[in-house]
Parts: C-alpha cells; sequence; structure tokens
C-alpha cells in the first residue's frame, strides 16, 4: 500500500461540499459512485473523526473504492484534490491523463488510432450498404435464387478469398449462427414431478393444507446451468482476417440472449493479453470491435502465444474458469516463444477448462502437417482441433460444442506427428 | 462485555490482544464497520488474514462467532433455516393417534420454533448472550448470483423471510464481515452495501510483528529469514504466491525440524509449506532458491 505523505485538508467548514465535490471527481475517473455512497461517506467522516489525517484516506477508501483497481484511482484523485479543491477546474482537465498513466500503461493515442484503424477497415465501405435497407429489398426480391445460392458458395468461401461486399454478407450470416452448448447439473433444485430428491419442506405444507394428511410425495430434481465461455483469440498479423470474422461470430453469441452459456469472456492477444469481455456488451458490433481495437495495441503485431497464455492462466484463469467454462483459442499456433513454456501452459489451461477447443484456420489447407514447434507442443493439450475459415467451418463448431466427445481433427494429426 | 472501541487507535490494541496485527488502514475500516453497522467486504489473495480478523474481532468483543461458509449451489434452506421433517412427521402421528387431529392447533404446533433448523443467517439475526454475533460470510465468490442476490435483503436491513414464520428480524444487527478470494467478481449492488478493504500482502515489519504474535517461539534471525525469503518469493512470477497463513506454517515447520537458521537443503525440504503448486515448486526449489537465500541474507546483512 502506498504511503502518503500527511496532506492538508481543508478546514473551512466545508468538508460537505468538498467530499460531494471529491465524490463528483472520482466518478468522472470511471469509479461507480451514486448519491447513496456520498451520503455514507459524510457519515462515515463524522464516525471516524480527525484524530489522525491519514485516518481520513482510508475512511473515504473504505466508503468509496469497491474493486482493487479502483486504488490506485483513488489515490491519485486523493492527493490531487485535497491539495488544493480551489483548483478543481484545473485538476479536472490535468488529472485524466495522469489516472489513464496509472490504470493501464496506454501508449501513445497514434497506436490506438492504428490499431482501431485496422480494426475498422471495411466497415466504411459496409455502412452505405447496411444504410440503404430500400434498395436492398428490393434487389433480394427480384433475383431470390441467386441469393440462395450465393449464400451457400459463401459458406464454404474462406475468408481471406472474400471480396468486400462478400465480408459485409458473411457478416450478416456470422450474425445468426449459434454456438449450442448442454446445461450443466446445478446443485440447486426444482420442483419436478419426475425428480428423484423428495422435497420434505413443500411435502409438508401440501399436507398441511389437507389438515395433515400426506397425499403425494413432492420430488425435486438438479436444476440445470450454463457453463461460461472463454474465448482466446490471436490477432496477430497472420490471423487478422480471421479473428476478425471470428470476433464478429464471439460477439453474436455474447449478446445472443437465452441461448446457453452463462457469461462469455472474450481476451485477444499477439504481444500481450487483452480482455475486451466488457467491449462486447456492446450492442452494435462494430462499436464492440472497435472499442476492443482501441484497447488491444498488438493488433496484427508478432505473436507471443506461449506468454499471453502465461498471463491469462496467471491473472484471469481462476476468476473467469470457476464454474467449468469451455474455451475457445483461435491461433495459428506459429509462436515466437521458446516451445517448452508453450507446452506448460496449454497444458495448465487444458487442466483448468471443463474444454479447450482449438480452431486452426491453417487447417483449411489439404494435408496439413503439423510441423510447427508451436503447434506440435499445443496440439497434445487440447480436446477438439478444427478449422475456423468460412462460415460452414464455425457452423461445424456449433455441433462439435454441442457433442460430448469431439476431437475435431486431432487424433489424425496427433498420428501424423507420431505421438 | 468489552464495549466497542472508542476510536480508530483502540481497533487497532484491540485486534493486537488477540495476536491480529492490523494496519491502520484495517484498523480504520474495521472501526467504521462497527461504529456505523455496516458489513464490511473483505477482498484480497489467499492466506492474508481476511477470516482471522473475522475471528478476532469475535474473540476481542466477546461475541459468538456465527460462520457461513459458501459454495457453489448453496440456497435458503442451508444458508437460514430449514424445518425438521422428521419430527413434525412424528408430531403428526401423534396427533393421529391420540385421535385429536384438529387442523389449525396442529397446524399452528408444527411451523413453531420447536422444529426449527436454524443455519448461520438466522442464528446471525438472534439476539445472543453478549451482544450480536459476528457473521462471518467467508468466501463469498464461491456462490452462485442467485445467492449474492438473496443476500441482499439479509445485509440492508438485517431480516430474513421465512414464509411459514414472516419476517425475523435482528433486534441488533450483527457485525458482518464478507470475504472474497476474488476469483469472480461479486456484484456491484451486494458491495454497495458494505464497506471494502482490500487486504493486501504485509509489509516487513507488519509480517515481522505477525510472525512474532503467531509463532513466539522462532527468535528474532531465523523469522528475519523467513520474512525476507517469503517478500522475496512473493516477487518471482509465481502460480501462487505465498500468503501469511504460509509463513506462520514455515516457521512452525521450521520450528518442528529444530532449524535455527535456513539453507538451501532445508528450504528445498519445506517448499511444500509454502509454494501448493508443483509448477512453483519445481521453479524455485535448486539454485533458485540458493539465489533467493543469498540476496536475503545481502539485504539482511547491513541491519
Amino acid at each position: 500500500m502506498a504511503d502518503l505523505a500527511p496532506l492538508d485538508i481543508p478546514e473551512d467548514g466545508k468538508l460537505t461540499a468538498n467530499i460531494t465535490h471529491f465524490a463528483r471527481a472520482l466518478r468522472k475517473a470511471g469509479l461507480r459512485i451514486g448519491p447513496g455512497r456520498v451520503l455514507d461517506a459524510i457519515r462515515a467522516v463524522e464516525a471516524a473523526g480527525f484524530s489522525e489525517k491519514r485516518d481520513f484516506y482510508w475512511v473515504l477508501h473504505a466508503v468509496f473504492v469497491s474493486r482493487p483497481e479502483e486504488r490506485a484511482v483513488f489515490a491519485q484523485i486523493f492527493r490531487l484534490y485535497w491539495r488544493d479543491p480551489r483548483y478543481l477546474e484545473h485538476m479536472m482537465s490535468l488529472m485524466l491523463p495522469a489516472v489513464r498513466g496509472v490504470q493501464e500503461d496506454r501508449r501513445a493515442a497514434a497506436a490506438e488510432k492504428r490499431a482501431a484503424e485496422a480494426l475498422l477497415d471495411g466497415v466504411a465501405r459496409d455502412t452505405p450498404e447496411m444504410g440503404e435497407g430500400e434498395n436492398d429489398e428490393v434487389q433480394i426480391e427480384a433475383d431470390a435464387t441467386a441469393t440462395i445460392s450465393a449464400e451457400e458458395r459463401l459458406r464454404t468461401l474462406d475468408f481471406e478469398q472474400m471480396s468486400v461486399a462478400e465480408i459485409a454478407e458473411a457478416k450478416r450470416m456470422i450474425a445468426k449462427l449459434e454456438l449450442p452448448v448442454r446445461p450443466l447439473a446445478s446443485r440447486r433444485t426444482r420442483t419436478d414431478p419426475a425428480g428423484r430428491v423428495a422435497d420434505w419442506r413443500a411435502t409438508m405444507r401440501q399436507a398441511m393444507r389437507r389438515g395433515g394428511e400426506m397425499q403425494a410425495l413432492v420430488t425435486r430434481r438438479r436444476r440445470e446451468r450454463w457453463p461460461n465461455l472463454v474465448v482466446l483469440c490471436d490477432i496477430s498479423g497472420s490471423m487478422s482476417q480471421y479473428s476478425r470474422m471470428v470476433l464478429h461470430f464471439v460477439h453474436a453469441v455474447a449478446n445472443r440472449k437465452g441461448a446457453g452459456w452463462a457469461k462469455v469472456h472474450a481476451f485477444t492477444f499477439g504481444t500481450r493479453l487483452t480482455n475486451i469481455t466488457r467491449h462486447l456488451a456492446h450492442r452494435d458490433v462494430d462499436a464492440a470491435l472497435a472499442a476492443a481495437g482501441a484497447e488491444a495495441q498488438d493488433w496484427q503485431g508478432g505473436t507471443r502465444i506461449g506468454s499471453c497464455l502465461h498471463a491469462f492462466n496467471r491473472d484471469w484463469s481462476r476468476r473467469v474458469m470457476g464454474q467449468g467454462a469451455v474455451v475457445i483459442l483461435i491461433s495459428d499456433g506459429l509462436d515466437r516463444d521458446p516451445a517448452a513454456d508453450l507446452s506448460r501452459e496449454m497444458e495448465r489451461l487444458h487442466l483448468s477448462a471443463r474444454r479447450l477447443i482449438w480452431i486452426n484456420p491453417l487447417l483449411r489447407w489439404d494435408g496439413f502437417v503439423p510441423k510447427a514447434r508451436g503447434i506440435a507442443a499445443m496440439l497434445p493439450h487440447v480436446d477438439s482441433f478444427r478449422a475456423g475459415h468460412s462460415i460452414a467451418s464455425l457452423d461445424d463448431l456449433g455441433r462439435a460444442i454441442g457433442a460430448a466427445r469431439d476431437s475435431g481433427e486431432k487424433d489424425r494429426l496427433m498420428r501424423l506427428i507420431g505421438v | 462485555m468489552p464495549h466497542l472501541p472508542e476510536d480508530i487507535h483502540a481497533v487497532g490494541r484491540l485486534l493486537a490482544d488477540e495476536n491480529y496485527v492490523a494496519d491502520r488502514a484495517l484498523a480504520t475500516v474495521v472501526f467504521l464497520a462497527l461504529k456505523l453497522g455496516r458489513p464490511l467486504f473483505l477482498e484480497g489473495e489467499a492466506g492474508t488474514g481476511k477470516t482471522e480478523i473475522a475471528k478476532a474481532i469475535a474473540a476481542a468483543l466477546g461475541r459468538r462467532l456465527i460462520r457461513l461458509q459458501c459454495y457453489e449451489g448453496l440456497d435458503a434452506a442451508s444458508a437460514v433455516c430449514d424445518w425438521n421433517f422428521a419430527a413434525q412427521m412424528i408430531a403428526i402421528r401423534t396427533a393421529e393417534a391420540g385421535g385429536t387431529a384438529d387442523r389449525d392447533a396442529l397446524r399452528a404446533e408444527l411451523f413453531t420454533e420447536d422444529y426449527l433448523i436454524e443455519r448461520p443467517l438466522l442464528a446471525a439475526m438472534r439476539p445472543q448472550p453478549g451482544g450480536a454475533p459476528v457473521l462471518l460470510i467467508d468466501e463469498l465468490d464461491r456462490t452462485d448470483e442467485p445467492f449474492e442476490a438473496f443476500l441482499l435483503e439479509a445485509l440492508s436491513d438485517f431480516q430474513v423471510t421465512i414464509p411459514e414464520l414472516g419476517t425475523i428480524r435482528a433486534p441488533e444487527p450483527p457485525i458482518v464481515i464478507l470475504t472474497s478470494n476474488r476469483t469472480r467478481e461479486v456484484h456491484d449492488a451486494l458491495k454497495r452495501r458494505c464497506l471494502y478493504h482490500w487486504v493486501d500482502y504485509p509489509t516487513f515489519d507488519r509480517e515481522m510483528a505477525i510472525l512474532h504474535a503467531r509463532a513466539p517461539e522462532a527468535t528474532e534471525s531465523l523469522s528475519r529469514e523467513i520474512v525476507a525469503f517469503v517478500q522475496k518469493l512473493r516477487t518471482e512470477d509465481l502460480f501462487k504466491k505465498p500468503g501469511v497463513a504460509e509463513t506462520i506454517d514455515w516457521a512452525k515447520c521450521l520450528l518442528a525440524l529444530d532449524v535455527i537458521a535456513l539453507s538451501p537443503e532445508v528450504i528445498a525440504d519445506t517448499l511444500g509449506a509454502i509454494l501448493k503448486y508443483q509448477d512453483d515448486i519445481a521453479k524455485i526449489t535448486g539454485s533458485p532458491a540458493k539465489k533467493l537465500l543469498d540476496e536475503v541474507r545481502a539485504d539482511l546483512a547491513p541491519a
């Protein structure tokens, strides 16, 4: 915990107003603080008194901070604000970049812009088509058969060979794809006449309605719950076209209500790991991917799968995979890290996941042999290995997840490398 | 019955009497939680002493400690209360046999406290000798979201609702401590009702104080080596960094082996007391351990 120098707390009797302003500053910096918290803070400060100055810090800290990431932001704003609250306006303009620097060491805006552009090219070209809804309708009506056959063709077309118009159409088709999953049995139960466990509480209550006469046993059975989905998507240069399409797919899965999956977590990796789960919540897919692209600065860079998986295993796996998550790893497996580490990290990932499915676009080539060191290191540790280069293959993936035992191409390839 | 502490300083002293070494920040939030009657939400890595705080508070204030260990699928019947159905059934049959099957009387009799099995949440709402109990809701991140939502009523109004009996309200709010290892994010609605504190790994001095309190048999020089080594270990890239609990365990292990100073061999033999993952142990055993030990010795030498 940071040691704080003694701070001058203004003693002009305007503490309430000051705390309110302080809360407003925190809110601007992204902390979630409602009016109720401000009242709490004032009450807390009154309760604690002012025997020591640093207590004031911890009193406000206890009320306003509710997650570990917020501690650094709070410390910054606290120092700036209580030093001289009269300069609030001036400070707000100075503070935001400083706070951002603490939150996550973002690089210069140029890199973000480049990443966003990299992510978004094609969008500008799609937009007119999306906008001119009426024209589209007319066209489809005039040539319905052609549309169907075009759709069929598009299903099996490689993402990399698609034209801009085809990509736009493919995105629309992807948005309709599903990723069905089997529910898991939960410890919670619900009433069910065919259940196996007697519900004594309900049975008794029913009996009381009939003057204590037991008529039928009320039974319960296990409720079902949906597993989490964790997507790890390689966004390095060699993968860019595929990962963009797959992220479209992930966005569609994450935003479909009532289609299984308790929660969908998504991470991108290239040279470093980025959690983009938050951005997937944008309803608009382009806005979502633009936000994700702005956050992931390694778009179209190199690949360090081993160290990114290590970062995931260390920082996130226990947080997002606690309740039997299915993991989809999208990568071509061309890695610059030493293979020994990669193998160990894959093993760890595999051990903590309910199912680990690897989607590799390289698999689309007939006679693909997993010779690359990275691929050979990763392959033994996945449950299923599949291609992901076309809409049809993503559709297959949906079916594969539904099946309990599916290993895709893994067994064949394992024989090829002689394991 | 000891009274609630008057100020933050008193909280620190009170906890110190129970061999719990709290830093000023922690003492402040504990004081606020006691004074304002708000639940205290403690987050932090495993083994930093979150659960111990509740135990120390309960012992220091002479209150009963009621512990609700969370697990996935925890529901109201195992958290609040359940009915003793077997006893109810016998009562019904007895009434029938005695020929006094008066419906209303039976109903009134069956759903009374006599047949109620209290679980932690309900027990915490009951008046206790010696004052309101300390309710420890441990490892909240292990439950699922439905249970979190259920806790909202219990924690904001200090009351629970039992369909057959109605709402039971605590005459005096219990002292509530929630802990989480942050394996998953707890919902904001619940956090908003609580005071929040992130329990960090202690500093060198504080960890020394903790070790003194918990393993007083260890000599000064051994304690210094142990703490410095563990602190060094926490800066390594490990899957699971050792907590304070591990430091104490390790010290006790070393004492049991009559060790007076660390050596690479001793560390290799007892590493299992501080590192709990095979990967981590493999990473540290051997020359890395020796290197760390040399660094620790170098750091401690001038002191």
